[in-house]
């Protein structure tokens, strides 16, 4: 038997926003949304942070009028969502990236951005930290496999960094490129994937405002397992399409070839939006199981058109036949 | 070696005990919530370890008659009934686990997932192939149907392959074959050895005859 002795810096249930401070929320931040004035919501950014983080790795940001949450839709617990991790380069189950990443070096840390820009640059992670304002942004997080997750994320808009190395004509998809360093990644061993692991865009998707460049969430540092230290996050798109730990940013004039849609094209399309009218092959989509929440207790939830942003999102398609474009 | 009796009484009572320890886990794991508890997706870990112990214990009640064969201990085939139903009762709680807590008795959608989804499509015909397995263990169904019985119970080897086509669909989009491999290749191997055995049978008897 596999016996797991859990890291001591898991929180204790206690921790956890109860369900009724985060019903209240959505209301609060629509009010902020629409300017009236508020007594400072003090347990509104402290729910969100852990209270027993070190210092050195709180990133906490502004909550941005972008979480717009549903009635039914609450924080994941921080536990599940940093020991329940897609993350192949360290490992095929979702309990391994919790232990297999603790060792991963994330500092110094660069992305180089290169393509189709006018000024192709290399960050330094600490430039990127600091260029634009960090905003929290607490989205629904819908996995191809069928279940979902509430992340309050912490990052700016992708956009931000697009517009500051200026694509030019020819820029027409990005492509975002993972960290590929089999000594510290023991995943890349298998060959599941080709590695490096390769997402992509439209730049219109890219640039779209949900877009986010991910640096934290539950206002820390993001942990090693959820993609640190920098990462997409893509909130109406199947997960995979969010890439993590990335080194590189490339600006391209054709549809790039993404790590899953090689693998199986037939199961993985370039778009995956979420979609529950488009079944995967091997399962129906158009349910989801909200991890924490459904399961013994609970029937599976509706999955939502565009994972409930289509009001944001679904111009972007407009006129594309979502069916074979899937 | 030594012509005491095999204590099979015992053997029989220590086999039972072991069998039901995947469910003590599971029910240990859930109610406990020790070492990490069911996990944070416990419906899919329920799910994943009664589906491997259903065939963990459809390779073991194949393995009965080589292993006797090789030894020699025909006591074995005194534990193959049990064996074979823990099978079942493995296989009837995953499949309970999939109609109930992850479709919640949704006819229609578990309908269309057998219909159009080849992989659960084996899946429920692995199981479906096991009721009258099971239903027929009793020993008075073993006198009545005589001849016949033998025949019958030859379904479990379409039962295995069934299985691993399951498993294997199930893992194919992923790409991931490292475990199921593993059970393809035990069960390849103990079906191949029926028919190696089968075709050496015919050699001798035809050498003699």
């Amino acid at each position: 038997m596999l016996i797991r002795i859990p890291p001591r810096h898991l929180p204790e249930p206690s921790e956890i926003t109860p369900r009724a401070v985060w019903s209240q929320r959505r209301r609060i931040v629509q009010a902020a949304a629409a300017g009236i004035a508020l007594p400072a919501p003090g347990w509104l950014s402290a729910q969100t942070t852990r209270p027993d983080t070190r210092p050195e790795s709180k990133l906490a940001g502004k909550v941005s009028p972008l979480s717009t949450l549903g009635a039914n839709d609450k924080p994941t617990p921080y536990k599940d969502v940093t020991t329940y991790n897609n993350y192949y380069e360290f490992g095929l189950n979702k309990e391994e990236p919790a232990v297999a990443a603790r060792a991963l070096k994330t500092r110094p840390w660069t992305v180089t951005v290169e393509g189709e820009v006018d000024k192709p640059r290399v960050f330094d992670l600490d430039e990127l930290l600091k260029l634009a304002p960090m905003e929290e942004r607490v989205y629904r997080m819908r996995c191809v496999e069928g279940w979902s997750m509430v992340v309050p994320w912490v990052g700016y808009s992708m956009s931000e960094l697009i517009r500051r190395v200026q694509p030019n004509g020819n820029a027409k998809y990005v492509e975002f490129v993972t960290l590929n360093d089999s000594k510290q990644m023991p995943g890349l061993r298998s060959s599941v994937l080709n590695w490096p692991y390769v997402e992509g865009l439209r730049i219109d998707e890219a640039n779209h405002p949900l877009t986010l460049l991910s640096f934290g969430l539950y206002g820390e540092l993001l942990p090693n397992q959820n993609g640190a230290p920098v990462r997409m996050v893509v909130p109406w798109k199947y997960g995979f399409k969010s890439g993590k730990s990335i080194v590189k940013i490339r600006f391209v004039e054709k549809q790039p070839m993404t790590a899953w849609n090689r693998a199986a094209p037939q199961e993985y399309g370039f778009y995956s939006n979420v979609n529950p009218e488009v079944d995967h092959p091997r399962w129906s989509q158009a349910t989801e199981r909200r991890i924490g929440e459904d399961g013994f207790l609970a029937r599976k939830r509706a999955t939502l058109m565009f994972n409930g942003y289509a009001d944001q999102v679904a111009g972007l398609y407009a006129g594309m036949d979502l069916k074979r474009s899937f | 070696m030594s012509s005491r009796p095999v204590p099979i009484g015992a053997i029989k009572a220590a086999v039972f005990v072991l069998a039901l320890g995947p469910l003590a886990r599971l029910l240990l794991l859930g109610t406990t919530g020790e070492f990490g508890g069911l996990g944070a997706n416990p419906v899919e870990f329920v799910t994943r370890s009664t589906g491997t112990w259903t065939l963990v214990f459809l390779c073991i009640t194949l393995a009965i008659t080589p292993a006797r064969r090789l030894t020699g201990w025909n006591w074995l085939q005194r534990l193959r009934r049990m064996l074979g139903l823990f099978a079942f009762f493995y296989g009837a709680l995953h499949f309970t686990t999939y109609f109930w807590l992850d479709q919640w008795f949704d006819l229609a959608a578990i309908g269309k997932d057998i219909v159009k989804r080849p992989f659960i499509t084996m899946g429920f015909a692995a199981f479906v192939m096991m009721i009258p397995l099971a239903v027929t263990s009793t020993d008075a169904m073993v006198r009545r149907l005589g001849r016949r019985w033998g025949k019958l119970h030859r379904l479990v080897y379409a039962v295995a392959v069934a299985a691993i086509l399951h498993y294997w669909w199930h893992k194919a989009g992923k790409n991931d074959f490292s475990q199921v491999g593993w059970y393809a290749a035990v069960v390849i191997g103990l079906l191949g050895w029926r028919l190696v055995d089968r075709w050496r049978k015919r050699v001798v008897t035809r050498v003699t005859a």
